[in-house]
Formats: structure tokens, C-alpha cells, sequence
């Protein structure tokens, strides 16, 4: 068989082929080896099993959520949820409203509460401050010697708030250990001193009442520092925006907190959010303008995430549960499990019926299933690794459903080789033009698959955009293996014996398809001897008015005379080889083709026999 | 049928010789999907609506898989135990399976009939979910839902009409989309399955799916008519016709193909899993290919020929095959 450049092209593309799912393996390997990822996919709660909240957030004065408070809150979420303790919890934000969380296993009480509660933010003035640690259990001060309130406090920097109790309890904690790090499950009571940790300087504190709440805030934003020349200097500072009445009170409270003079404790203000303490600066200056600057050892990074907090603190989220479910993890598991097994049943069934319309040809289409298959499933390993993806039920589903789409693709190409057979074509070529109309119908239709896709993943939510995930990466990897392995395998065994020579188990077999193929690629002829017998057979009401319709060569002769004398001969001929006719007993004979008259007249003259030769076949059968 | 039949179907239809009027009976076919587009309407209508999941109305569900027991009182007392005015729905909707649904519950209520429930069925703690829905959540995602379909089939309709060169294509095709998917809600709520989010992926895969077929049709249609003008071999009309036929093959394969995962899923769903995800998807998949599948080959394909048909030049052209056919007919 000589090596055509036909079928060279197809081994090369074929080895592209292997080359992008060995590049894919080695990927996943390579990132399963030094990194996290792993061969299997990784699985969505509704499988894994576990909990899932939807929560919509919930911003105080009812305006619409912007994509910066939705961040904020999902980080105010991470917070909490970390902070209680649960390993492993995923939480995203879906289509611009809601925050999913989903953490395994079933959560108690308190972690639910805590995952709901609204944050607040609130300035409170610093009574009195301490490295973070616990004071060792053996020396707390002695009852007798702690501070107790001479007088009813005159304000919120009053020291008078200080109750031997707070002070007790401001001995015992322990910054150090990350529990206490934990938002307060029940913020302490505006008009209360409390105490609280900062997290960055390890530091604990006693505050007195909230003297500025968050909400009056108007905005907040950072940048570089100016210096007395209005100079840029080289470090970071975060600017705070009053409203009118935040601009009110925090200068009253910068002028108490600023005559107190720097060194005593007393001097700072703590940002509580969430009961912790965001920042407690001291106060340099009175603040008169509602426009104060917080600086210090601020990186870019830092300053930017005080200044979000504070934003955030400007519009306190609450949080809704929109729904929740509980999976337990063994149910997860049967519904993968059978899943599965429906999967596979469906894909053997699938299996089945195509061995039994396309014969050998069908191994071409399980073969291509299986190599769509593999794809998918490193994609889907790749992006749970790389982006976090998780397969659902509903995304097994979608590849399930995904096995008729892409199946329907070599559908299209096999059934449009057949019609090219049908025409008398050999197989090589049939291929060929085969492959060239099925191209466009291909890409046009998954085209239609992939918008729908898109659309869905874009615009839908839950469910459904692991289902539009999915569809649409198997669309993908449909049109890879129908470009990269269905159609180079059908050029190469367009070459062999037994495909090429239309063995009747190859699915292509001209003589059951009508085609006659006098000429059968490869330089080879249809031998005399083959030349099957007309049988007359009683045919059917509509075949009999469609036999009626046709005309011998003479009668096509003198239609043609008949319409040269209308001038129209040379377009009408060439307009009907390149519509595709159906009916080779019609035009293929126009001797107005040239160069190819010879055979295509012989062609047409043996197409009757074979078709009826085949109809003998089954007669037979 | 033989596979040697079955070739033998696919080269009559593909030669003309064996021929199925889908163009030429099409007035049928209208009426025909006229009036399953007035029962679909009248089917939700006389049965008071859908029936909505709990994800549309809002609520506590239970599930408690894998137990002997299949009596319903011990569900309802579950519930009532714990909450006396309670009306719980409590349905046994696989071989083994249970479910409780009811308004919603505080969390310590939650957990007092999980407990009730553990007891009552005889059941490992992790044979029960539970879960809790508020009542915007299925809006939210019909509503998204609903954005995706207009969405999608502008954009669609746009992708066909520049791919195929002309907005009439595009038009017969929606019009298909439209009845394929009212007709799929119509016998979807004929079958009582819950109307959940799942079911939605369905219909908006179907939304897919059923255009996705069209444009494999409508993409032999192009061929076949794209010389139209310059052949005297058939009408318009005829040629419209001969490309359904000649897919004829093609859409049983392709419709075939796609059923069978579906229906697997759909009947390994109604045994072994319950009413989960994969069932209210797999009946609205089921129901809408197999009506995608008719759609084009009933409605789209010949409301396109009937769309076309007034052209002047196609008249011409039809006028000039008609001519042609009376003068061979005269000649023998």
C-alpha cells in the first residue's frame, strides 16, 4: 500500500493526538507528585456528602450588593469558619449574590449561628492594654489589689469602667492561643466595656464602650503617605471618611483621647470588627475634618485590607440562609456509585447499537468515546486541582448526557462517508468529501452546544453551572477527538483491505449501501464477474412514482437538447454536480464535466444493476 | 429490523426512491403540534400548576434512605412530635426510600425530628439529610434560569442567521424550540415528578440539545438548496424534503444514541436512587430529545420550505421544474 500524503497526515495528527493527552497526564502526574492534585476527580459536596449553605448577604440599608462587599463577606465568612475550628470548608461566591459555603460533615449549633450573625464593626477607646499572653495561672493579681471603680465612669475612657471581674477576665486571656482569636459568638454589648485580642500585634486590651459606629463611616481608602510639603513618603497610610455625625464624634474623641498624651494606653482606639481588633492606633492630632489617617507599619497589601475592612464596616452585611442541605456522605457516595453504573450501562447500550448500525465501523465510535472520555477526565482532574472544580451529580449528569452529543458527531461523519459511497464514490475519497461537509455541521452544531453552555455557565446558578461546565467541556474534547481521532483513524483504515474493499462487516460496505463503485481506490476495478444480476422486484407505491420521474440517457439526452435551446446547458449542468444529486442516473453522465466523463458514464451505467443487485441481496437474506 | 434493511431504508431515503411527505403534509404537522401546544397549556392549567419542589416553595426536607420500614405515619408523627400544627408530606419515593417534607423548622427542631426519625425507621444517623430551603431559592434559580433562556436563544438565533445566511431558518428553528419545550413541560407535569432545579438543567439542556439537532438538518437543507436556483431537478420544497429524508437515518442514530444514557439513567433512577438529581433530570431529557428529534424533522424543517415558498424566485424556479416535468412527460 503505497504511503499517500493523506494518510502520513492523519499518523502525524494522530501522534499530535498523543502527544496532548500524554502532556495532559504528565501534568497531573507532575501535579499529584509535588503539589495537590490528584487522579481523581474531586467531588462536589452532593457526593462527598457534607453540608451546604446558600447564604445571601444582606446589606443593611437594602441597596444591591457591589462585588467588593461580596468579597469582603466571603472573607468575613472564611474568618469565622476557620476560626471555629472546620477543616476543609469551601467557601465561594455564586453569580454575584450569594456566598455558598460548604463544609464537611454536619456542623453544630454554634458554628451555624456564627456563620449567620451579621458582622459590626465599632471604635472603641483603649482603657487599658497588655502583651497577649495569659498571666501565669499561679500570680493573677491578688482580689485586694485588683483596680475596682471608684465612681461611676464620666466617659468612654474612663477607667472607672474597669470592674475587677473584666480585669479578671482581661488576666486570663490568652492571645496566644488561636481560639481566642475567634470572632465573639455574641458581640459584647455596645454601651459594655469588653475585652479582645489584636491578632497582628499579639497584644490584648481592654475597651470601653463603642463611641463611633461602623455604619458611620462613609468610605475608606489608602495610599502613600504625604509629608508636611504635600511630598509623597515612602509609606503606606489608610484614610478613614466620616459622615457628618461619625466626623462629630470621633473629634470629640480624638480631643480626650489626644489630651490623655501619647505613652498611656489610653491613648488608642481600637477598629473592633467581629469582636476583634482590626487596628488600635493612638491618636496623634485631633481629628476636627472627619478625615483621619491611620499609619504604621502598613504594607501595600495590609493598608489595602484595613481600608476594605472599613469599607465594609460602612455597610454591615447580614447574612440570610437561603437554603441548606445536609448530605450524609454515604448517600453522596450511592448516588456517585449508581450514577456510575447508569453512566456505563448507558455508554454499553450506546456501544451495542452502534456495532449493530455501523458494524466494525461502531469500534470507531466506542474507540472515539473512550478517547473523549480520557480528555474529560483529566481535564476534570486538572481544573479540581488548578481551579478548584468539583464534580456534582449534575455534572455527572451532564457527561452522561454529553455521551449521545458527542456520539452524534461520528454519526454525522459516517453517515455523510455512506452517502458519499451512495454516490459511487471510493472509499478514500469518500472520506475525504465525507469529512469536508461533516466538518461544517460539526462545528456548527457544537457551536450551538458550547453557546448554550456558556450562556448557562455564565448566567445560571448552583446546579446548573456544574451542569453548563460539563456540557461544555465535553463539547470541547468532542470536537478534539473528532478532528484528532476519529477523523485520521477513518483515513487510515480507508486504506486497509478490509475497510477499503468494503467488507461487509466493515460497516462500509458499498454494494449494501447502492453505491457502486466501479472504481475502488487504490487503482483497483470491480471485476466483470461481480456484475450482479436485475431482478425485477415488486416495488412499492412510492418508489414506483419516483422510478417514473427518471430517465433513460436517451430521454436526459433530449431534455438536455431541449434546454441547450434555452441557453441554459452549461449552468444547469454544472449547478447539479455541485448541489450533491442524489441520483447518479441523472447527471453524472454529463459529458460537460470533463475529465471525468469515462467512468462516471460507466458508473451510471451499471448503477441500476447494482442497486438492484443489492435489493437481491436482501431478498436473499 | 435487519441491518441490511436498515442500510437498505437509509440509501432509499437518501436516493429519493423511498420518500416521507414531511414537507408536503406539513399543514398536519402543524395542526397536529397546535394542538399538543393547547393541551400542554391546559394541562398545567387544569391540574392547578406544577408541582413545585420544595426548592420553589420553600421548606424542611428529610430523606432516609435504605430502611425496612416504609410506613408513612411514623414520618408524620415525626414531625408532629415535634411541631403539633405541622402538615408534613411524607412520600415513599423509591423501593426504600422516604421522604419528609414540611414547612420550615428551627434548627433544634430540625434536629429533634432527624433524632424522631433515626428512631422511628430503625436507621443509622447517616441514612438521614436533611435540608432546608428558603422560599427564594428556586426563584432565584428559575429566574437566572429564565435570563439564560432568553440569553441563549437570542444568541442563538443570531448564530443561525448569520451561519445559515438567512433569519428564515433562524425563525423556523425557534418556533420548533418553543413548541418542543412547552410540549416537554406539558407531559413533565403530566407526570407529577417534581418541578425542581434539576428538572430546569433539563429543560435548558433540552434547549440545547433540540437546536443543536436542528442545525445538523437545517445544515444538509443548506446544501441540498443552496444551487436551488439553477436546478430545474426538484422544487424547493421537494429538495427541503429530500435533506430531511437523507438525515432521516441520521436523526434515528443520533436520537438513539442520545436516549439510551438518559434512559438508563432515567430507570436506574426510578429503582435504585429515588427521586434525585439524575431522575427529574433524566425524565425531562427523556421526554424533550425524543420530542427535539420530531421537532425538526416535523415542524422546523417544513416551516422553513413553508416560510420560503412565496418567494418570487422560488415560484419562478418552481414554475420552471413544473414545466420541465410536463415536457418529459409529454416527450415519452
Amino acid at each position: 500500500m503505497p504511503r499517500t500524503g493523506p494518510g502520513t497526515a492523519a499518523k502525524r495528527t494522530l501522534v499530535w493526538l498523543g502527544a496532548l493527552t500524554a502532556l495532559l497526564a504528565i501534568l497531573l502526574g507532575a501535579g499529584s507528585y509535588w503539589s495537590t492534585a490528584s487522579w481523581s476527580p474531586r467531588l462536589a459536596l452532593d457526593l462527598e456528602g457534607g453540608t451546604q449553605m446558600i447564604l445571601a448577604p444582606r446589606v443593611q440599608d437594602g441597596s444591591e450588593i457591589t462585588p467588593e462587599q461580596l468579597d469582603q463577606a466571603v472573607e468575613i465568612i472564611r474568618q469565622r469558619v476557620d476560626g471555629s475550628g472546620v477543616a476543609e470548608a469551601e467557601i465561594n461566591t455564586q453569580s454575584g449574590q450569594n456566598v455558598i459555603v460548604s463544609l464537611p460533615g454536619t456542623p453544630d449549633a454554634q458554628t451555624r449561628d456564627l456563620i449567620q450573625a451579621s458582622a459590626q464593626m465599632e471604635f472603641r477607646p483603649v482603657l487599658a492594654g497588655g502583651p497577649g499572653q495569659a498571666a501565669a495561672a499561679e500570680t493573677p493579681t491578688p482580689d485586694d489589689q485588683l483596680p475596682k471603680p471608684a465612681a461611676e465612669p464620666q466617659n468612654a475612657s474612663d477607667p472607672n469602667w474597669i470592674t475587677p471581674e473584666l480585669y479578671k477576665e482581661f488576666e486570663a486571656l490568652d492571645c496566644l492561643d488561636p481560639a481566642a482569636l475567634e470572632p465573639a459568638e455574641e458581640p459584647a454589648p455596645a454601651d459594655q466595656p469588653m475585652v479582645a485580642c489584636e491578632p497582628d500585634s499579639q497584644g490584648k486590651y481592654i475597651l470601653g464602650p463603642v463611641e463611633v459606629p461602623g455604619t458611620d463611616i462613609s468610605t475608606a481608602s489608602y495610599g502613600l503617605q504625604r509629608g508636611a510639603q504635600g511630598q509623597s513618603l515612602n509609606t503606606w497610610a489608610v484614610t478613614i471618611d466620616f459622615n457628618d455625625e461619625g466626623t462629630d464624634t470621633f473629634r470629640t474623641v480624638t480631643e480626650r483621647l489626644y489630651a490623655i498624651g501619647q505613652g498611656d494606653p489610653r491613648n488608642q482606639f481600637a477598629i473592633v470588627l467581629d469582636g476583634r481588633i482590626v487596628s488600635a492606633p493612638t491618636t496623634n492630632a485631633v481629628i476636627p475634618d472627619g478625615n483621619p489617617q491611620i499609619s504604621g507599619n502598613f504594607t501595600e497589601e495590609s493598608a489595602a485590607a484595613l481600608a476594605e475592612q472599613l469599607k465594609y464596616g460602612a455597610l454591615p452585611i447580614s447574612f440570610e440562609i437561603q437554603s441548606e442541605q445536609q448530605i450524609s456522605a454515604t448517600l453522596g457516595a450511592d448516588q456517585l456509585r449508581l450514577g456510575l453504573i447508569a453512566g456505563l450501562i448507558g455508554l454499553l447500550l450506546v456501544a451495542v447499537y452502534s456495532m449493530f448500525q455501523y458494524r466494525l465501523l461502531g469500534l470507531v465510535t466506542i474507540a472515539s468515546l473512550v478517547v473523549a472520555g480520557i480528555l474529560t477526565y483529566l481535564a476534570i482532574c486538572i481544573l479540581g486541582w488548578t481551579e478548584n472544580y468539583r464534580l456534582s451529580l449534575a455534572g455527572v449528569a451532564g457527561l452522561i448526557v454529553a455521551i449521545g452529543q458527542t456520539a452524534d458527531s461520528f454519526i454525522v461523519y459516517f453517515e455523510r462517508i455512506r452517502d458519499e459511497l451512495r454516490d459511487g464514490r471510493g472509499l478514500v475519497s469518500a472520506v475525504e468529501n465525507g469529512w469536508r461537509r461533516a466538518k461544517r455541521t460539526v462545528l456548527a452544531s457544537k457551536a450551538v452546544n458550547l453557546l448554550a453552555a456558556l450562556v448557562l455557565y455564565f448566567v445560571a446558578v448552583g446546579n446548573v453551572r456544574g451542569f453548563a461546565f460539563t456540557l461544555g467541556l465535553t463539547a470541547i474534547a468532542d470536537l478534539v477527538v473528532v478532528f484528532l481521532f476519529t477523523h485520521p483513524v477513518l483515513r487510515l483504515l480507508a486504506r486497509t483491505k478490509f475497510f477499503g474493499e468494503g467488507h461487509p462487516w466493515s460497516g462500509l460496505d458499498p454494494s449494501r449501501l447502492g453505491g457502486i463503485p466501479l472504481y475502488r481506490g487504490a487503482g483497483r476495478l470491480r471485476e466483470p464477474g461481480e456484475k450482479p444480476v436485475v431482478v425485477a422486484r415488486a416495488k412499492n407505491k412510492g418508489a414506483t412514482a419516483e422510478a417514473e420521474r427518471r430517465m433513460t440517457i436517451a430521454e436526459r439526452r433530449r431534455a438536455e437538447q431541449q434546454k441547450a435551446l434555452a441557453g441554459r446547458t452549461g449552468s444547469s449542468a454544472v449547478g447539479s454536480s455541485v448541489a450533491q444529486d442524489a441520483e447518479p442516473a441523472i447527471d453524472r453522465a454529463e459529458p460537460a464535466v470533463a475529465g471525468r466523463t469515462g467512468s462516471r458514464a460507466a458508473r451510471t451505467g451499471s448503477s441500476v444493476a447494482g442497486r438492484t443487485g443489492s435489493s437481491q441481496k436482501e431478498t436473499n437474506e | 429490523m435487519s441491518r441490511t434493511s436498515f442500510a437498505t431504508f437509509g440509501n432509499e431515503l437518501y436516493s429519493g426512491k423511498r420518500s416521507y411527505p414531511f414537507v408536503a403534509k406539513r399543514n398536519l404537522w402543524f395542526l397536529i403540534a397546535g394542538i399538543a401546544l393547547l393541551i400542554s397549556i391546559l394541562i398545567p392549567v387544569v391540574k392547578g400548576g406544577f408541582n413545585l419542589g420544595i426548592d420553589f416553595r420553600g421548606g424542611s426536607e428529610f430523606t432516609v434512605s435504605a430502611t425496612e420500614n416504609t410506613d408513612v405515619a411514623i414520618g408524620e408523627r415525626a414531625v408532629t412530635d415535634v411541631v403539633t400544627d405541622a402538615v408534613p408530606r411524607v412520600t415513599n419515593i423509591a423501593a426504600d426510600t422516604m421522604r419528609i417534607q414540611t414547612e420550615r423548622l428551627s434548627d433544634d427542631e430540625t434536629l429533634s425530628v432527624r433524632d424522631n426519625l433515626v428512631s422511628g425507621y430503625g436507621v443509622d444517623e447517616d441514612q438521614v439529610t436533611s435540608s432546608f430551603v428558603g422560599p427564594t431559592w428556586g426563584e432565584d434559580v428559575s429566574r437566572q434560569a429564565l435570563i439564560g433562556f432568553g440569553v441563549f436563544v437570542f444568541l442563538a438565533a443570531v448564530l443561525m442567521a448569520i451561519y445559515f445566511r438567512t433569519w428564515k431558518m433562524a425563525l423556523a428553528a425557534m418556533a420548533a424550540l418553543v413548541v418542543v419545550m412547552v410540549v416537554t413541560a406539558g407531559l413533565y407535569s403530566l407526570s407529577d415528578f417534581e418541578v425542581t432545579p434539576s428538572a430546569i438543567i433539563g429543560f435548558l439542556t433540552i434547549l440545547s440539545y433540540a437546536l443543536y439537532d436542528t442545525v445538523v438538518v437545517f445544515d444538509k437543507i443548506r446544501e441540498n438548496t443552496a444551487d436551488i436556483t439553477i436546478s430545474t431537478k426538484r422544487t424547493f420544497a421537494e429538495q427541503v424534503n429530500l435533506a430531511v429524508n437523507q438525515t432521516l437515518v441520521r436523526s434515528i442514530n443520533t436520537s438513539v444514541v442520545a436516549i439510551l444514557p438518559v434512559a438508563s439513567i432515567l430507570f436506574i433512577g426510578a429503582f435504585l436512587l429515588g427521586a434525585g438529581t439524575l431522575q427529574d433530570l433524566s425524565l425531562a431529557l427523556f421526554i424533550g430529545i425524543i420530542l427535539g428529534t420530531l421537532g425538526t424533522i416535523f415542524i422546523a424543517a417544513p416551516l422553513y420550505a413553508a416560510l420560503r415558498l412565496n418567494e418570487p424566485e422560488l415560484k419562478k424556479q418552481e414554475k420552471k421544474v413544473l414545466a420541465r416535468r410536463t415536457l418529459e412527460a409529454a416527450a415519452v
